[in-house]
């Protein structure tokens, strides 16, 4: 079936290709799930590709959703005047009282619409809401048959249209008045669900006859200047273009560990403790390891641009004058400013707009303290899926929530999606406690396996030698093994 | 003098739009002989005007005068309903 590009960013990706052309399709959703910005947008998309629109709105006065959706960028005024966009107001007013004396139908509204989308040659079409108009009049059964008439006019009218309707719980039967049986074979589902204290909106295509669309539950987000954004996940394509070419993390000591640096398109992911050296790391990622014609962006979540410029400046990398020479831009937010979704949006325009060739994240556990585990995960896939179409290198780092040693449930499962991982442990011996680290995995590529001594001073971080006869450093448990016991443990398994 | 100024808004040549013109017309002459005026506006040729009324629902008769301003929907073929929306008692 021919599908219309609605042009709403990630509804088309997981519509595969767009509304099912010239039918109806229904957007249920309860009280405050975005539908009338879904079916506004729709149209606003629609006059920017040339496609005029008609806007039948039932519930809000045609002023009310002007004023609105400006924030958006969605100048309708300016749209009507040029002929592109037109309102039919079935809006209530006060002096609205109606008595009802005898049978009805609803050729008013069916001849207003039909002259509207002559009038703008209409191509999209929006009826907001339904239930709105159940309210209006007490014989359901008329405005049942009335509605199932209209949308077949529209269907002769060769418009694409967007209808919308009220549920009344989140996980529920489709819609108030059962409008989806007679108007629509295709229906969409948005839900704004309160989880772990967070608000999560959603987007789901239940169903389209006769053609195919992406299944489950999508998180979008309403952001000024563009609207809804459809965040697809699962739907991106994995265009996994892995590079043999190396590029140095910014110490010369852990790119000997990495057998010759970072991959160009890879991510990796640095864990540990608060303090023990993680953003020293992107530091000297950022600051030594982007070249003279190279842009770096860095996001950090968890200190002040003072505080990063501060610390960079005492391990000699100066923050200033890179950004200055158009190297480097540092984005400084705070987790709790917004949602995870608005996060992942901003950082996605960020690399748009500076098309940088290395990105640090500093670090992603402080968003993870700001969201639920399911959507932080969706969140890190859908940054990371962002980050490898761009082939430029990420570094990553999350702090674990104990000193010594541990892991993470959620670091665990980030921890699949990274090609690389390289933990930094502080070790406790003798009343000392040093640091190490180790590369934990390293996808393509062979790499130092010993867990080494590091420390760190006014140039930064010197690796050192392997800690010795010790085990379960990584456990948070060292041990010193005796070099006798290492011995007699030797023969036991001779060529070990 | 006419103090009752009605317009009825129907759509094209149906059965609905010839009863209500025969109801109304019948009420009038009833209820306001002599003091009422009634113009009769069919949306398929006149869209505009319905979307200036912003009327849904066809028949719609709207009572401009007296004020206050009334909207009686329906064939007008329940005629106590009608006079309620008229603002007028039904003669003993």
């Amino acid at each position: 079936m021919n599908k219309l590009e609605t042009g709403i960013p990630g509804l088309d990706l997981i519509a595969n290709g767009g509304l099912p052309r010239e039918r109806t399709t229904l957007v249920s959703g309860t009280t405050g799930s975005a539908k009338t910005i879904l079916a506004a947008q729709f149209l606003a998309e629609g006059i920017v590709r040339g496609e005029n629109g008609v806007f039948a709105t039932f519930e809000e006065s045609p002023d009310d959703i002007r004023q609105n959706v400006l924030s958006f960028g969605w100048d309708i005024q300016r749209w009507e005047r040029e002929d592109k966009w037109v309102f039919v107001d079935g809006s209530r007013r006060p002096t609205d009282d109606t008595v009802e004396a005898g049978g009805y139908d609803l050729g008013a509204l069916l001849a207003r619409m039909k002259y509207a989308v002559g009038r703008v040659r209409a191509r999209r079409v929006v009826m907001d809401s339904l239930g709105a108009i159940f309210s209006r009049f007490s014989d359901s059964g008329t405005v049942r048959d009335e509605l199932f008439r209209i949308g077949a006019a529209l269907k002769l009218m060769k418009v694409t249209a967007l209808m919308t309707a009220e549920r009344t719980e989140e996980y529920g039967k489709i819609s108030r008045f059962g409008v989806e049986e007679f108007v629509a074979d295709n229906v969409i589902i948005l839900r704004n669900v309160l989880q772990d204290e967070k608000r999560r909106r959603t987007l789901e295509i239940l169903k389209f006859r006769g053609t195919t669309h992406q299944k489950g539950e999508f998180p979008f987000t309403i952001t000024p200047h563009q609207g809804i954004t459809i965040i697809p996940l699962s739907a991106i394509e994995l265009k996994q273009k892995s590079s043999n070419v190396r590029v140095s993390s910014g110490n010369r000591q852990l790119d000997v560990m990495c057998e010759g640096g970072f991959f160009r398109d890879s991510i990796v992911l640095v864990s540990g403790a608060t303090g023990c050296g993680k953003t020293l790391m992107v530091t000297e990622f950022v600051g030594r390891g982007t070249g003279e014609d190279e842009r770096s962006l860095l996001f950090a979540f968890e200190e002040s641009r003072q505080e990063l410029c501060r610390n960079a400046l005492g391990w000699g990398v100066d923050f200033d004058k890179m950004e200055k020479e158009g190297r480097l831009k540092v984005v400084c937010s705070y987790p709790e400013s917004t949602g995870l979704e608005n996060h992942l949006l901003r950082i996605n325009t960020a690399i748009e707009e500076f098309q940088p060739h290395r990105l640090a994240v500093d670090s992603l556990s402080a968003l993870e303290s700001v969201s639920t585990i399911k959507n932080f995960r969706e969140f890190v896939i859908s940054l990371t899926s962002f980050v490898k179409q761009r082939e430029m290198v990420a570094l990553l780092t999350f702090t674990t929530p104990i000193l010594m040693g541990g892991v993470s449930t959620t670091e665990a499962h980030i921890s699949t999606i990274t090609d690389s991982i390289i933990l930094l442990r502080y070790v406790e011996m003798y009343g000392e406690v040093l640091r190490g680290i180790t590369i934990l995995k390293m996808r393509g590529s062979a790499h130092d396996k010993k867990i080494r001594k590091f420390s760190i001073d006014g140039e930064g971080m010197h690796i050192g030698e392997p800690f010795q006869n010790v085990v379960g450093i990584l456990a948070g448990n060292p041990t010193q093994i005796t070099p006798g016991e290492l011995a007699r443990v030797e023969d036991f398994f001779p060529g070990g | 003098m006419n103090q009752y100024k009605l317009t009825l808004y129907i759509t094209g040549q149906s059965a609905k739009s010839a009863q209500a013109i025969a109801n109304l017309r019948r009420i009038c002459d009833q209820e306001l002989t002599g003091q009422y005026e009634l113009a009769i506006i069919d949306i398929i040729e006149n869209p505009q005007l319905a979307e200036d009324e912003r009327i849904l629902a066809t028949p719609t008769v709207i009572k401009e005068l007296p004020p206050p301003l009334r909207r009686i929907i329906g064939d007008l073929s329940a005629t106590e309903k009608v006079l309620l929306g008229l603002d007028l008692q039904p003669r003993g």
